[in-house]
């Protein structure tokens, strides 16, 4: 996916809160990104490190908080945690599961200094 | 730059008919304000909670809004390149030409070419060239609009960068994601994209003139993309031959805020 510019867009989240809540280094940052978001981690970390340059977070360590996909059954009701967002229902066999879980991408939190 | 697809940070350029505006400052937003208190000497975890794409869909939002004001239906065509999408949406635009206020944004990496593709047929086009960007965003949208006249009460056509995989998380503000596969493509496009399938409304199977000297298995396709999506809307259509265009078209007329 786009990896350079969500990263480009957790700078500009941490750039303003640094400027709202007065910390000048951040530490670690935390991001939750869900296993069905899109986003390769590994293509986040990469792009992590070089967005960051030049910001309060460089040279922060990226933490990922992995959350995996869950997806309900719109005919039988059944949730239960997925692979894809096309697999079938493990109870009734429908395609078409709703995502209840596992798309989030956000930066949940940052230590700072 | 991104490992996956390339995309990186140069800047963008909109042409419009008007001069380039200078790109505007970044809009900035604000999160969770609270009094600027120094902690002293310790560390400390700052709680977020902040969407990342927050800020996108924040001005899609805006987009959305306008749109919605000015009575125009806003389509945002996605697809690989190559799909035949400009070829399609210039024989669109002349179905369309003369009954309702009309207008193109067109996205690529580089060049004028599809927006002077577009002006032929006489409808106003925005070029957005994203320099290494891998896809439209709703910022590029919402910079490119002043750019051209306000096709009020009508339609606008965003074709998107040509790329199935990250178009399908930037909302611009449209109305809906057309998403176009063409059978010179695999089958199994819709199982190995399926966000860009997942969060489209149609699907349009363009270059189906060519079925009889190829292999592509139509139905299957159709079932991989339902798979995927089961509220999808399919339409087999040819911008070379016109088949297909009517059912298009219509489907058009019938998404317009008062119908047809």
């Amino acid at each position: 996916m786009h990896e350079m510019s969500l990263a480009q867009n957790v700078r500009e989240i941490i750039e303003q809160a640094a400027l709202d809540q007065g910390f000048s280094q951040v530490k670690t940052v935390w991001l939750e990104i869900g296993r069905l978001s899109c986003v390769e981690q590994e293509a986040m970390r990469f792009c992590f490190s070089s967005a960051m340059q030049g910001s309060v977070a460089e040279n922060a360590q990226l933490e990922i908080i992995d959350t995996p996909g869950r997806g309900r059954c719109p005919k039988c009701g059944h949730e239960a945690e997925i692979e894809n967002v096309y697999d079938a229902c493990s109870q009734c066999g429908s395609y078409g599961l709703q995502l209840v879980a596992g798309d989030a991408m956000r930066v949940k939190e940052l230590e700072v200094e | 730059m991104c490992l996956t697809c390339g995309c990186g940070s140069d800047e963008v350029l909109i042409r419009g008919r008007k001069p380039l505006n200078k790109p505007k400052a970044p809009v900035s937003f604000k999160l969770h304000r609270v009094e600027a208190k120094v902690a002293e000497d310790t560390q400390r975890i700052v709680k977020l909670e902040q969407d990342i794409l927050h800020k996108n869909d924040s001005h899609a939002k805006a987009n959305r809004e306008l749109f919605v004001q000015q009575g125009i239906l806003t389509l945002n065509l996605v697809s690989s390149p190559g799909s035949g999408k400009t070829t399609l949406l210039v024989r669109t635009l002349q179905a369309l030409h003369g009954r309702y206020p009309l207008a193109v944004i067109e996205g690529d990496q580089q060049t004028e070419q599809d927006a002077d593709r577009i002006r032929a047929t006489g409808v106003p086009a925005v070029q957005i060239n994203t320099g290494k960007g891998c896809h439209l965003d709703a910022q590029m949208v919402e910079r490119a609009l002043p750019e051209m006249p306000s096709p009020d009460g009508g339609m606008l056509f965003i074709e998107n960068v040509g790329n199935l995989v990250c178009p399908a998380g930037f909302d611009l503000g449209e109305f809906a994601k057309v998403v176009v596969l063409s059978v010179t493509e695999g089958e199994d496009k819709p199982l190995k994209y399926p966000d860009m399938f997942r969060a489209a409304d149609l699907m349009l199977l363009n270059k189906c003139d060519l079925l009889p000297y190829l292999s592509f298995d139509v139905e299957l396709a159709e079932s991989y993309a339902r798979r995927v999506n089961p509220n999808i809307r399919i339409i087999r259509i040819s911008a070379v031959s016109g088949d297909g265009m009517d059912e298009w078209v219509s489907w058009l007329e019938e998404q317009r805020p008062n119908g047809s």
